[in-house]
């Protein structure tokens, strides 16, 4: 199956292009889909479970390609908050810029934002890797979990706020880290797991320019003489 | 204020309770945690009594005419409504607070009597979705264990807000219950205390949560009852805006609907009493022209099918138990008063859900305490409850004349107290005055 499907936006609704994805969950491959018009709707491609093959031309609202599973979406545009919220597999790529909380909770697969990402970028994040090839804005990585952010810009203010297992890695600046978030050593196995990364993502950039941050650990357990940060 | 000893007076204000609290935080320097609901006195269901039917009203033969326990929940939008065959469900309850065993046999006793229990912080376990028929799904701020296919296998998905036993606050897990497998679900390390967030992470606001409600739609292909739970305080504004989000049903958990573990000053100080956030939620329903259109679930505190039946007067659609069902699954069981006892508690009294020791098998992770539950009989327990609550509620329904449950009306309770009157929006008994409106 190798015929494009194309669903133009201007003629057809978005119930019916989800459904046309969604008609193809479970299978094994399926035809390209090619998006025109999307005009900034909200809910674009959301809830495929198949490996197939998107390319969305222009703008999109929010959560698109929410809760992706193996397909791999592209916006030929921004995007709008929650972009690809909960991805749990495949590979979502924002040619422009991404609104807030890009890619939160997501469990695994990838997010390239090959502009900036606002506010709250991978919060909660459980897996996921994103990759942001300008900046992010403040509480991005807020409660994070699993998973690695990847900065190439610039960092907001309370970067990686109560973290907990998740890393973070920043080339340009951090205003400001957030509670329990600390520098770690970028050791020479860092450097090769996210060199590995920043190909895959197809971004250009030298893993030894970043550094990389991650949870102190301290907010684990309750301690009273903690209790100013919490 | 007098005790047994004479001469020696006891203050009311800084009464042994409170000594001994002050104590305690001096000494260990945290908060008291503990699980379950509200504890204090609060205006409740038990303040409203019914007018049975008399010259003026036609009562139904108790074991001979029919009333109807059935709802049908998500008619707004949803291509797949739930047909539930009494007005009663099982509130989310995580797996991680509670064991496997525990939501199994929830599952069981639920869909014995063909109701529905439902998920909890922490995702859906394989026990759960197998013994409930009808399964609702909850979407929470942490989104633990949060999965495309299990929305898809959920019966009814619920995005909650917020609980009665702590509106705007957050939840907890504390290191002791998390082993490896409620780790494993939360992708999280074990051992180490959860804090689940207290806000969505990819919406804020109602008309975020439209656009969010579009998308679970979307995702599940519009199938799905999408509730909305909000924990109650402002109720009026809370209704009306989880109807403008796109609600099927709204569900309001009052303050004294039970935790797992919270702050003991939260659980007792913050949020209204379940008695005034239903007239509040009806209220709300019926200015849009929404009541019965958008479901109304009601929950905190619900014990006796006299509070069922008085939820439904009051104008809700059906009601969840929490609590009274880890009771009637073995909770706080005086055969193990002993064992209660070495914990520093006692039948009756344990509520110390948090910390992972219980001895009836339910609000713990270890393996040992955990098997003490027997899923099956678990379940067969809590179906009896809920068919007594069910009988109890249809008693009440035809001594008013009513062939249906959802028949009961306003018209048919009055209050024993002021505060409740007020609250409840139904008369004084005796009189017709309604506090603040004639």
């Amino acid at each position: 199956m190798s015929t494009d499907k194309i669903f133009d936006l201007a003629h057809s609704t978005v119930r019916e292009l989800n459904q046309a994805l969604h008609d193809l969950n479970g299978h094994q491959a399926g035809p390209r889909f090619e998006v025109r018009n999307a005009q900034g709707e909200h809910a674009l491609a959301v809830g495929i479970a198949a490996p197939l093959i998107v390319d969305i031309l222009g703008h999109v609202g929010y959560y698109c390609a929410g809760m992706n599973q193996h397909a791999t979406v592209t916006i030929q545009g921004n995007a709008g908050t929650g972009l690809a919220e909960n991805i749990m597999s495949g590979v979502v790529r924002v040619k422009g810029n991404a609104s807030q909380a890009a890619a939160a909770t997501g469990r695994g697969g990838l997010v390239v934002i090959e502009g900036d990402a606002s506010a709250r970028c991978g919060i909660s994040m459980k897996g996921v890797d994103i990759v942001v090839q300008g900046s992010v804005g403040h509480m991005s990585g807020f409660m994070a979990q699993r998973g690695r952010l990847v900065v190439c810009g610039d960092a907001g203010a309370a970067l990686g706020d109560s973290l907990y297992e998740a890393e973070i890695f920043v080339r340009g600046t951090v205003a400001d880290l957030g509670a329990d978030c600390i520098e770690k050593e970028m050791t020479a196995e860092h450097i090769v797991a996210l060199d590995e990364l920043l190909v895959r993502a197809g971004i250009t950039a030298r893993a030894a320019d970043f550094k990389r941050f991650g949870s102190a650990r301290k907010l684990y357990h309750f301690n009273i003489d903690h209790a100013d940060v919490y | 204020m007098t005790t047994q000893d004479p001469g020696l007076h006891e203050s009311y204000l800084f009464n042994r309770d409170v000594i001994h609290e002050i104590q305690r935080a001096a000494t260990e320097g945290i908060y008291d945690i503990r699980g379950s609901g509200a504890k204090r006195y609060l205006p409740h269901f038990d303040d409203l009594v019914f007018l049975g039917a008399s010259m003026s009203r036609y009562p139904l033969e108790g074991y001979r005419e029919r009333c109807d326990t059935n709802v049908v929940l998500g008619t707004r939008y949803a291509k797949k409504p739930i047909e539930l065959k009494i007005p009663i469900t099982v509130a989310g309850m995580s797996f991680g607070a509670l064991s496997a065993q525990a939501k199994e046999a929830l599952g069981r006793g639920a869909s014995a009597v063909g109701t529905s229990t439902t998920t909890g912080d922490g995702g859906m376990t394989s026990e759960e979705r197998l013994s409930s028929k009808l399964l609702v799904y909850q979407v929470l701020p942490s989104r633990y264990g949060m999965n495309p296919d299990d929305l898809r296998k959920a019966d009814a998905i619920e995005i909650v807000l917020g609980q009665g036993a702590k509106p705007g606050g957050g939840g907890m897990l504390l290191g002791q219950k998390i082993n490896a497998r409620v780790a494993g679900m939360r992708d999280l390390p074990p051992n180490i205390d959860q804090r689940s967030a207290c806000r969505h992470p990819d919406w804020t606001g109602p008309d975020d949560l439209e656009i969010k409600i579009r998308e679970l739609r979307e995702i599940t292909d519009w199938e799905k009852p999408i509730y909305i739970k909000i924990g109650a305080s402002r109720t009026y504004y809370d209704t009306m805006l989880a109807v403008k989000a796109g609600a099927d049903v709204v569900v309001v958990d009052g303050m004294q609907g039970g935790t797992a573990a919270t702050q003991n000053v939260f659980i007792e100080h913050v949020g209204i009493p379940t008695l005034a956030a239903v007239r509040q939620a009806v209220e709300a329903l019926t200015e849009m022209d929404m009541h019965r259109k958008v479901q109304l679930i009601v929950s905190g505190g619900i014990r006796t099918g006299a509070d069922v039946a008085k939820a439904l007067a009051m104008g809700a659609d059906a009601v969840s138990v929490g609590v009274a069902a880890l009771i009637a699954l073995g909770d706080n069981a005086p055969g193990l008063d002993a064992e209660y006892r070495k914990l520093g508690s006692a039948a009756g009294y344990y509520d110390d859900w948090q910390a992972g020791k219980d001895p009836a098998g339910i609000t713990t992770q270890d393996e040992e305490l955990s098997k003490r539950l027997d899923p099956i009989m678990g379940g067969r327990r809590l179906a009896n409850y809920l068919r007594t609550l069910t009988m109890e509620t249809q008693i009440i329904a035809r001594a008013c004349g009513k062939s249906h449950v959802h028949n009961l009306e306003p018209e048919d309770l009055a209050a024993l107290t002021v505060e409740a009157a007020a609250m409840a929006g139904v008369p004084l008994a005796g009189t017709r005055w309604i506090p603040g409106r004639f």
